[in-house]
């Protein structure tokens, strides 16, 4: 390799080359706030706050239920953002934080709808109603379904990131009208309990158990995109020299580590 | 008028070439050459901007191409490798569709004059799958004479699967429309009898 | 502008024509899944009336889709796609033509036959005009979500499926508001709600859609 393409490679791989190594020293940080928060906001949600006077010790799967329900549709926005970032400016870091984000929004998708599920069973003798929430939630899922799926067919990188980023889009702008039309289909749900304008109808201390867990949440989203990105930007930028360094300096590690033991 | 500068052209993950430039000036012909896969029809498509540059720019008129991408278009006449024709039209119908979604207004009779000029008065009519290789490149071709206002024509193997006629025919259109102020810039891996003979690009020599 | 509109509208409407087994074969497609209902779920007339709006809707909704994968295949492996592009006009331009085209060659028959599975499901009189008018609305918002997707998966393996997979969650509310409609009709609610929502989608569809299909048709064919 030439100097000047050492340069120029420098130049136009400053961010992700930069941020490769900020991700490794980050993500461990997030994860153990994740495991605290989540340690904490059981703790709240499963001994501290009361028994539901009506629906028992079962209505305590809300804990679990309302952060992931929460965290998948924010994480679908930030997908969305993440995209158009990356059509307007060009930045491929956008792209590859988007589609590192799709699996963990798949994941918390999956999440509300199993644990809303199994909170449907004992609530309303069943466990799938076609309930505007959990149907919108389930549309969501195949959103997240249809931008995975359509990322990894696209074998160009260019290609994948920029149509994946289109479909984020397209699908952000429907979310509200999904939302939206299945509400109209079906407005079987009890209402909203927890909102930011109107005066909480639960327990505080439920209300708190229910936010850490939350923040939890964002902190383990946080912590396994970090960890998800920094393979994906080894094997995007792996014809770049500082790349083929890396990889040196860890392969010493591994040999380091090996010699130490023996 | 046209310029490229630091082009590097991406193609799934390999880098094909890099640094790569030239200029091409009103009455210029310039010949694209350089051994197969080596991204000879990737330029033609990134001078075009069908395709977008990993690095650099291409400017037309001293005005990067994708700032002013409809009055770019407007000037360039693009024949890429599939011919762009639909077998269930006839090459008059192909022809007139492709110089009215062009944004050309051309009249019938000259479309057939076209035609009739590259040849093909026997095929007017006939759906275009059942046309021969080489008749299925002239329809294409055939837009070359209805072109003539716009200055720069980027063609991909113009010459391949025609007869030494044709040939020698394309050859004298190329070089008129060089001499009336045009450019052309191509690929080729055929000698065409030109009344001057073209620059050669050899990409080969970028290649990475 | 309009010159290119009408060369794109008046050559795919002109394919369509040439090629007018795809289209029957669409409209047939419609017809069975229609009459595939009742043997599913038994010929009990209240009950087929019952579901006979959702299932129309459902069927008109899979014919469009069937079709789709068709909207830019041709044009992008013979390469006027690329002459398309290079067009001096916008390509939304172009676009919107050739989804009317689409629409006017495959969701336009579906709708012309659909008063007719209607009676074969004994849906009530009063909902045929309601639902012609639904689907009359509602296809072309279909075809417009639907020809993003298409863009997008053009060329590649499997790109039917994963067209389907891309685009059905968008067709919902779209569904709900359409077969919404003729229900309301027939319980005597009235359509109206219905049918200036899905007049408002068309008109949102209309002015967004043709745009991210240019995107996305720039973005395959890079």
């Amino acid at each position: 390799m030439t100097t000047s393409e050492r340069s120029r490679s420098v130049l136009r791989f400053a961010s992700p080359q930069y941020f490769y190594p900020l991700a490794g020293k980050l993500a461990p940080w997030f994860a153990a706030l994740a495991v605290v928060l989540t340690l904490a906001g059981l703790w709240l949600g499963f001994f501290v706050a009361p028994t539901d006077a009506t629906q028992g010790e079962v209505y305590r799967v809300i804990f679990i239920h309302v952060p992931a329900a929460w965290m998948s549709m924010f994480i679908y926005l930030v997908m969305a953002f993440w995209s158009a970032v990356g059509l307007v400016m060009n930045t491929r870091l956008s792209f590859v934080m988007s589609q590192a984000l799709a699996p963990t929004g798949a994941i918390f998708c999956f999440l509300a709808l199993w644990t809303g599920a199994l909170w449907g069973k004992p609530t309303w003798g069943a466990y799938w109603v076609w309930d505007a929430r959990l149907t919108s939630q389930l549309l969501l899922l195949f959103l997240y379904f249809g931008f995975i799926a359509l990322t990894r067919a696209i074998e160009d990188p260019r290609r994948a990131d920029r149509a994946g980023a289109i479909i984020a889009l397209v699908g952000a702008v429907n979310v509200p009208i999904i939302y939206f039309s299945v509400n109209w289909w079906n407005t079987l749900h009890q209402g909203a309990s927890v909102s930011l304008t109107k005066a909480p109808s639960m327990a505080a201390t439920m209300l708190a158990g229910m936010l850490v867990m939350a923040i939890a949440a964002w902190m383990y989203t946080i912590a396994v995109v970090l960890w998800r990105v920094r393979p994906m930007i080894l094997e995007r930028e792996r014809h770049t020299e500082w790349v083929g360094t890396v990889l040196e300096k860890e392969l010493q590690a591994v040999a380091a580590n090996k010699g130490g033991r023996a | 008028m046209l310029e490229a500068q630091d082009l590097a052209c991406l193609k799934g993950d390999r880098l094909l070439f890099r640094d790569l430039a030239f200029r091409l000036q009103a009455g210029e012909m310039l010949r694209i050459a350089g051994p197969n896969g080596v991204g000879k029809t990737s330029l033609l498509r990134l001078v075009t901007g069908l395709a977008l540059p990993e690095a650099g720019e291409v400017r037309w008129r001293g005005h990067c191409i994708r700032r002013e991408r409809e009055a770019f278009h407007g000037e360039l006449l693009y024949l890429g490798h599939a011919p762009a024709l639909n077998d269930l039209l006839s090459p008059l119908e192909n022809l007139r569709f492709a110089c009215a979604a062009g944004g050309d207004h051309v009249a019938e009779d000259d479309c057939v004059q076209a035609l009739v000029r590259i040849g093909l008065e026997n095929q007017l009519d006939l759906p275009a799958r059942v046309l021969s290789q080489g008749q299925r490149r002239r329809v294409g071709l055939a837009r070359l004479f209805l072109s003539a206002r716009r200055p720069l024509w980027v063609l991909d193997e113009p010459f391949t699967a025609l007869d030494v006629h044709a040939v020698a025919d394309l050859a004298a259109t190329l070089s008129a429309h060089c001499a009336d102020g045009g450019c052309v810039m191509m690929t080729t891996h055929q000698d065409a009898p030109f009344a001057r003979p073209p620059a050669v690009l050899d990409v080969g020599a970028f290649a990475c | 502008m309009l010159s290119t509109f009408l060369a794109v509208l008046r050559r795919d409407l002109l394919l369509a024509w040439r090629g007018r087994a795809d289209v029957l074969v669409t409209l047939a497609f419609f017809v069975i899944v229609v009459c595939l209902f009742p043997f599913g779920v038994g010929a009990e007339p209240n009950q087929l009336r019952a579901i006979a709006p959702g299932v129309l809707w459902v069927a008109a909704l899979l014919a469009c889709l069937l079709s789709l994968h068709r909207l830019f295949a041709q044009d992008y492996a013979d390469g006027t796609l690329e002459q398309l592009l290079l067009s001096r006009e916008p390509a939304a331009v172009w676009v919107m033509a050739k989804v009317l085209a689409f629409w006017l060659s495959t969701g336009l028959p579906v709708i012309a036959v659909a008063p007719a599975m209607a009676l074969l499901l004994d849906l009530e009189q009063g909902g045929l005009s309601v639902l012609v008018l639904s689907l009359t609305l509602g296809t072309p918002i279909l075809t417009l979500l639907g020809a993003v997707g298409a863009a997008l998966t053009l060329g590649l393996r499997g790109g039917g499926m994963l067209l389907a997979l891309l685009v059905l969650p968008l067709f919902v509310p779209v569904l709900i508001f359409g077969a919404g409609a003729v229900e309301a009709e027939v319980s005597g609610s009235g359509a109206l709600a219905h049918l200036l929502l899905l007049g408002g989608g068309l008109a949102g569809a209309v002015a967004l859609a043709p745009w991210a299909c240019a995107a996305a048709l720039r973005i395959s064919t890079e």
